[in-house]
């Protein structure tokens, strides 16, 4: 399966009368990105703000980030399958990515999972986004509506007006293209017969209502361990559909931009073999979680792995996840390495795991979420700050009167985000 | 100008008092420098005192540790210092414990800065490094010369609040605190590096060690149910509604003791959920999802139970450290005793 990534640089988005990208500037039609959230019959009413790198912006509490994207193809299928088009197998063919725009979806609280974006002050350093330029779709639902509704309503806003954002991309030039390719199995080892052959197992965050992911429209607790191809993860076969703390949230944008995958193509002839994808769940039954590392187990195997990168998504109980993963892998004679985050505590002495297993003996740390942060005041805010002190990381006291704020590092999204993103790391002291 | 004045701590051995045969000394103290507080003064420099020393016998320290504390405490109290040294004691095992000891009570009772050192088999080490900066010193007194100046570098840093850099930096043991850095790399390229040397077979070095967990095995079972008070704790976040004590909804730093006297279930309108780690909407509609007051009344009237107590306790779970989780539990279990409770039904989430 072979995917053209046409990447458009965006240095800055500005309202226009029409949607569209000129000389590196996204414009974007207020109106029309209005009118599309408020398709959705859950949703009262819709606001449109601008944040850009730099800016004195708070942005909060954000539900999800995705980068606009578009399949320029015919015949490849479309952005976003099963959960906004039809399902149809993705991957191939051409993709334009709209690179350094986002669209941010973010207002009234789903639950106490969702969190921070500063654009500038000693907090963006944390967060991919602040160096983003961001579309902001606040929302805000319909009297009465159930959490559930509201999740759902919410994403589907996100996708769509990331999807009519993308399509501004269909003609324009990109100013690099990527290719990115990976053979049938058979195949895929003869091309590079002397270099060990490596897998990615992507655990997807599936503990339940608000805290869900999506493959092709399927919910992920749904579904036992199967092969993907890295390309089809570049066209959102992948949706973030969970409200998982917020450091650890894998957003839709990460998904489009997963970090393991990138990389393990980057090395892909030099000194790996890059094979494929694993993907499994997080389900929060004993038996699932046993059935699911048996099957990622006998996949590792089958695929003939000498290696693997295991992700999670979440802290807590997918840990047993990953360690289970780990045994399993590990004991099929595969080798592994781990990337997680770490919850040690406000003072950073108890364990960061929940759980730990002796096959885990080579583990990267993507930072420590419990350490406290100061966020200064910002001059605008997108969204609210209604919920901060009941947000995951927010404490009694967090919030102060001049608008500033001291809450834990988890507070802020993707900032420990467990797939190797970012260049935060913890050590011991 | 303003000098800082330090209380050194040493044993009878560096005090030239005498080895092993006066090592049942009780403290002393005597002003200024005694032995190897002339390395100390000298270290720290222009701006620091050395006001007072304290000399202890290892083993009269070693089988009165609070009682010898309490003097200390007492002892030093009026020189009113800024820091506190003690040794080092290199790989002197009981002198080590003894200076790891001290400066951890001192450290915490005054609230000023404790260090000390030791060489790395000294069991002092593996006993305090969590709670104190231990510089790393060679196995024998040959090292003092190097081992002090190490210590007054720390000690200064820690008097002016200067960054603390890491242990291989500054010297120190490592105390097992994870601090965060921006590395090089972002993680996911590591992980290939890590992956390729791991399949190569050349050495390679996690950037976690896996923590270590206390297994508590449980108690043997309840012999008569029907004759026994029982207690509900849980981690699932319910609290009264509007969450009167601000319960995190994460990483939890309280819990709640609440009533549940005189209900007969757990009403939504007197209950909530503030979990940050599940879907709480069904909890909100339905507390006995969490809290199983409903059908634990209802086998109370049975007499399939002895008792419930009339109160829950309470805290969230979700990304609650142990060491939050362990101080918890050994505060509560203190009421739980004294209420002459059982059995407790644990709910999690």
């Amino acid at each position: 399966m072979k995917l053209e990534l046409g990447k458009i640089n965006i240095k800055d988005v500005q309202f226009g009368p029409e949607t569209k990208v000129e000389q590196g500037v996204l414009y974007v039609n207020e109106e029309e990105v209005i009118r599309i959230a408020k398709l959705d019959d859950r949703i009262l009413d819709a606001k449109v703000e601008l944040a850009r790198p730099g800016e004195s912006v708070r942005i909060a509490p954000v539900k999800d980030v995705i980068e606009p994207r578009v399949k320029v193809s015919r015949g490849d299928g479309a952005i976003f399958p099963g959960m906004l088009n039809k399902v149809k197998q993705v991957g191939s063919g051409r993709t334009h990515a709209l690179v350094g725009a986002t669209v941010i979806t973010c207002g009234r609280i789903v639950g106490f999972q969702e969190g921070l974006i500063d654009m500038s002050g000693p907090a963006a350093k944390y967060v991919p986004f602040s160096q983003t330029n961001n579309v902001c779709v606040v929302i805000e639902p319909v009297e009465g509506l159930t959490t559930h509704d509201y999740e759902a309503a919410g994403r589907m806003v996100g996708l769509r007006v990331a999807a009519y954002i993308g399509e501004a991309g269909r003609d324009a030039t990109p100013d690099e293209i990527k290719v990115y390719e990976t053979k049938p199995i058979v195949e895929q080892i003869q091309q590079y017969p002397d270099l060990p052959k490596v897998g990615y197992i992507h655990m997807l965050q599936s503990q339940g209502l608000l805290h869900d992911t999506y493959y092709y429209g399927v919910d992920a607790k749904q579904m036992v361990p199967t092969f993907m191809y890295p390309t089809e993860i570049m066209d959102g076969a992948i949706v973030s559909g969970n409200c998982v703390a917020p450091c650890d949230k894998v957003t839709t944008f990460h998904h489009f931009n997963n970090p393991v995958i990138a990389d393990l193509y980057e090395r892909h002839g030099v000194d790996i073999n890059f094979i494929g994808v694993i993907l499994t769940n997080e389900n929060v039954f004993l038996a699932d979680k046993e059935r699911s590392s048996d099957m990622v187990a006998k996949l590792c195997q089958f695929l003939c792995l000498d290696g693997v990168i295991i992700t999670e998504e979440g802290y807590g109980n997918p840990d047993t996840d990953l360690m289970m993963n780990c045994k399993k892998v590990s004991q099929a004679g595969v080798k592994v390495v781990l990337i997680t985050d770490e919850f040690p505590g406000k003072d950073g002495k108890s364990q960061s795991l929940a759980d730990a297993v002796d096959e885990a003996d080579a583990l990267v740390s993507c930072g420590n979420g419990n350490e406290i942060i100061h966020f200064p005041p910002m001059e605008r805010l997108i969204g609210t700050l209604d919920f901060i002190e009941s947000m995951i990381g927010g404490y009694e006291g967090s919030l102060k009167e001049d608008g500033s704020i001291d809450a834990e590092l988890q507070i802020v999204i993707a900032s420990t985000i467990a797939n190797g993103y970012n260049k935060l790391a913890a050590k011991g002291y | 100008m303003k000098k800082y004045k330090v209380v050194h701590y040493i044993n009878q051995f560096f005090a030239s008092i005498g080895g092993e045969e006066m090592a049942d000394i009780p403290p002393e103290i005597r002003p200024g420098i005694v032995g190897p507080g002339l390395a100390l003064q000298n270290g720290l420099g222009e701006g620091y005192e050395v006001v007072a020393t304290i000399i202890c016998g290892d083993n009269f320290f070693g089988s009165n540790m609070k009682e010898a504390t309490e003097t200390i405490l007492a002892m030093i109290a009026p020189y009113e210092p800024d820091l506190f040294v003690a040794g080092p004691a290199f790989n002197a095992g009981r002198y080590g414990v003894a200076c790891g000891a001290v400066s951890k009570e001192i450290g915490e009772r005054l609230e000023i800065p404790a260090i000390t050192g030791m060489y790395s088999e000294n069991p002092g080490v593996d006993m305090f490094r969590k709670d104190l900066h231990i510089i790393q010193t060679a196995n024998s007194a040959a090292d003092m010369r190097k081992a002090m100046p190490k210590i007054c570098k720390l000690a200064k840093k820690m008097l002016s609040g200067e960054e603390i850099l890491s242990p291989e930096e500054e010297g120190y043991f490592e105390r097992g605190i994870r601090v965060n850095y921006f590395n090089e790399e972002r993680g996911s390229a590591r992980a290939i590096d890590l992956l390729v040397e791991k399949m190569a077979g050349r050495p390679y070095e996690t950037e976690y060690p896996m923590p270590e967990f206390d297994r508590v095995p449980p108690n043997p079972p309840v012999e008569d149910i029907s004759k026994v008070k029982i207690a509900i704790v849980t981690s699932g976040g319910i609290v009264p509604q509007g969450n009167p004590d601000r319960i995190e909804s994460s990483s939890a730093t309280k819990y709640g003791v609440y009533s549940i006297a005189d209900m007969k279930t757990m009403s939504k309108d007197d209950f909530m959920t503030v979990h940050g780690g599940y879907d709480r909407q069904f909890v909100l509609e339905n507390p006995n999802l969490v809290i199983p007051l409903d059908v634990l009344r209802e086998m109370e009237d049975e007499g399939v139970i002895g008792e419930l107590a009339d109160y829950f306790v309470t805290t969230t779970g979700t990304g609650t450290a142990v060491g939050s989780a362990k101080r918890f539990g050994q505060e509560f279990t203190k009421k739980l005793l004294e209420d002459q409770i059982g059995a407790v039904i644990l709910t999690s989430t």
